[in-house]
């Protein structure tokens, strides 16, 4: 099981009405930079509980989900 | 050409959602609970673990936890499942634009002519639950057959997330030995007639006389026996088809048993105000006003009489139900559940000035009633009230048009 974790996201809308997440802002007041959007589909987050577009992400390297789940933004957290 | 029909069921749907929203709950026995204060103690739905100690949607609360001491109860989140049926819609509607909602779990998909773009009907079932676990977090249960009913029969014979296929060569093994009261439409009253004839099985009821089912049930005996011999060729409706509504109601378990006349009109007159607020915003006037009473025994009845004039205001849909409630409440029982339910529906398009006073009396009545509609939409349902519904708070805090409105469809909407 995660913790699911609501985070402030800064993001882009082009004219198509896509949204791409630039930046997200962690707990712990961290700024991260989102370096690519790799892969956006609906999909529920089970580990979280929620559901909504999720977007994979790639940070320094390391991949990981966030869901857009509107109005709010999550990420699954470890414990 | 024979139809590729599906239907596609969520399983234990409201529990799902709320177990996929709370992890900690998953592995419990849940039930999703109506508020026992406002006394609606009873369970909603409930997940396979409460399902294995027998609890039961509509027992009450007390009853389930006798059942299953450990059970938790969760509130419900309309608005959640609201959504989730939304979405699961717009899945559908990705295989067909032939998606009958049949209450926020159910749809029923006519697939007939994208089976070859997708696959036969066992692919796109397959492919359907697929997406529904992976974008929705919940299982659900497709049967496939090539009409309504089976196809409904298959949806509930595997649970959950699995496929059920009933085709046209094979039905009669797979239906037939089935109990009568799982064929849609055989409810307890009917059950027990066929009971009495010694019917047990859908088999049996495919096999009996048309006329004898003619004689005992009438022209619903004949549709059960096309029902049960696959011979229903009712059409899934259109997912854009607005359905057309024959009747406007709602309905109230209030949270005290109402016993003075007073008790009985201020609830009355808030879901007159609901109805008839309703009716103006679909631009209908009725001619029938319905209500349905329960006691505090849970006996319940409907009785129903008709407006001198039609019309819609909430003035005249009181006193049409307030006189039926006298007349026939004779029991005099305290009362625990009420619904006003407008019926015999025209469309308002066009307005004959009338110089009856009667009429325009009606009219001015409207005219104030909008002017009230409009303020409540601007400043909220409890900005304004009449006098009648400030005598009792609790009484009166509901407001049934804006809370959770789920509109139940009957199968014989054409």
């Amino acid at each position: 099981m995660a913790r699911k974790v609501f985070v402030e996201v800064t993001a882009k809308f082009d004219t198509e009405g896509k949204i791409i997440p630039l930046s997200l802002l962690w707990e712990d007041g961290t700024i991260y930079e989102i370096n690519r959007v790799l892969d956006v589909r609906r999909a529920a987050s089970l580990k979280a509980g929620g559901i909504g577009i999720r977007y994979t992400i790639r940070i320094d390297n390391k991949q990981s989900y966030l869901y857009f789940e509107e109005p709010k933004w999550f990420v699954e957290a470890k414990e | 050409m024979e139809r590729v029909i599906l239907h596609s069921d969520l399983n234990n749907f409201y529990a799902s959602v709320e177990c996929l929203y709370n992890p900690a709950l998953r592995e419990k026995p849940v039930a999703v609970a109506g508020n026992p204060e406002a006394r609606h103690g009873i369970v909603l739905a409930k997940n396979y673990a409460a399902k294995a100690c027998g609890v039961a949607t509509g027992n009450p609360l007390w009853m389930a936890r006798q059942k299953c001491p450990d059970i938790i109860f969760v509130p419900p989140h309309y608005e959640l499942y609201m959504k989730y049926s939304k979405i699961a819609k717009e899945i559908y509607s990705e295989y067909t634009d032939q998606v009958e909602p049949y209450g926020l779990d159910e749809c029923w998909l006519d697939v007939t002519g994208s089976a070859h773009l997708f696959g036969d009907g066992k692919t796109i079932a397959d492919k359907l639950r697929e997406r529904i676990k992976f974008e929705l977090g919940v299982t659900a249960s497709v049967g496939v057959s090539y009409n309504k009913i089976f196809a409904k029969l298959g949806s509930d014979m595997k649970k959950p997330d699995a496929t059920t296929v009933i085709t046209s060569d094979h039905f009669r093994e797979i239906v037939w030995p089935l109990p009568v009261s799982d064929l849609l439409y055989v409810g307890r009253a009917t059950h027990k007639k066929l009971r009495k004839y010694g019917i047990q099985t859908i088999g049996s009821l495919a096999q009996t006389e048309q006329d004898f089912l003619h004689s005992i049930l009438g022209q619903n005996g004949v549709m059960l026996w096309m029902f049960a011999n696959g011979l229903d060729t009712s059409p899934v409706s259109n997912i854009g088809a607005k359905s057309l509504i024959k009747s406007i109601g709602n309905s109230t378990t209030t949270p005290r048993d109402l016993i003075t006349d007073e008790d009985i009109r201020i609830t009355l007159m808030v879901l007159c105000e609901s109805v008839s607020a309703r009716m103006r915003e679909y631009g209908f006037v009725c001619n029938t006003v319905q209500i349905g009473v329960r006691d505090n025994e849970l006996c319940s009845y409907e009785r129903q009489g008709k407006l001198s004039y039609p019309n819609r205001t909430a003035k005249a849909l009181l006193q049409k139900s307030f006189e039926l409630y006298k007349r026939h409440h004779t029991s005099g029982k305290p009362v625990r559940s009420l619904s006003v339910r407008a019926c015999n529906l025209s469309l308002n398009e066009y307005e004959q000035l009338s110089l009856l006073p009667e009429i325009s009396s009606i009219q001015r009545q409207e005219a104030l009633e909008s002017a009230i509609d409009n303020i409540r939409n601007r400043f909220g349902h409890f900005s304004i009230q009449t006098g009648l519904q400030l005598s009792d708070r609790q009484l009166s805090s509901l407001n049934p048009k804006d809370d959770h409105i789920i509109h139940p469809e009957s199968f014989f909407k054409n």
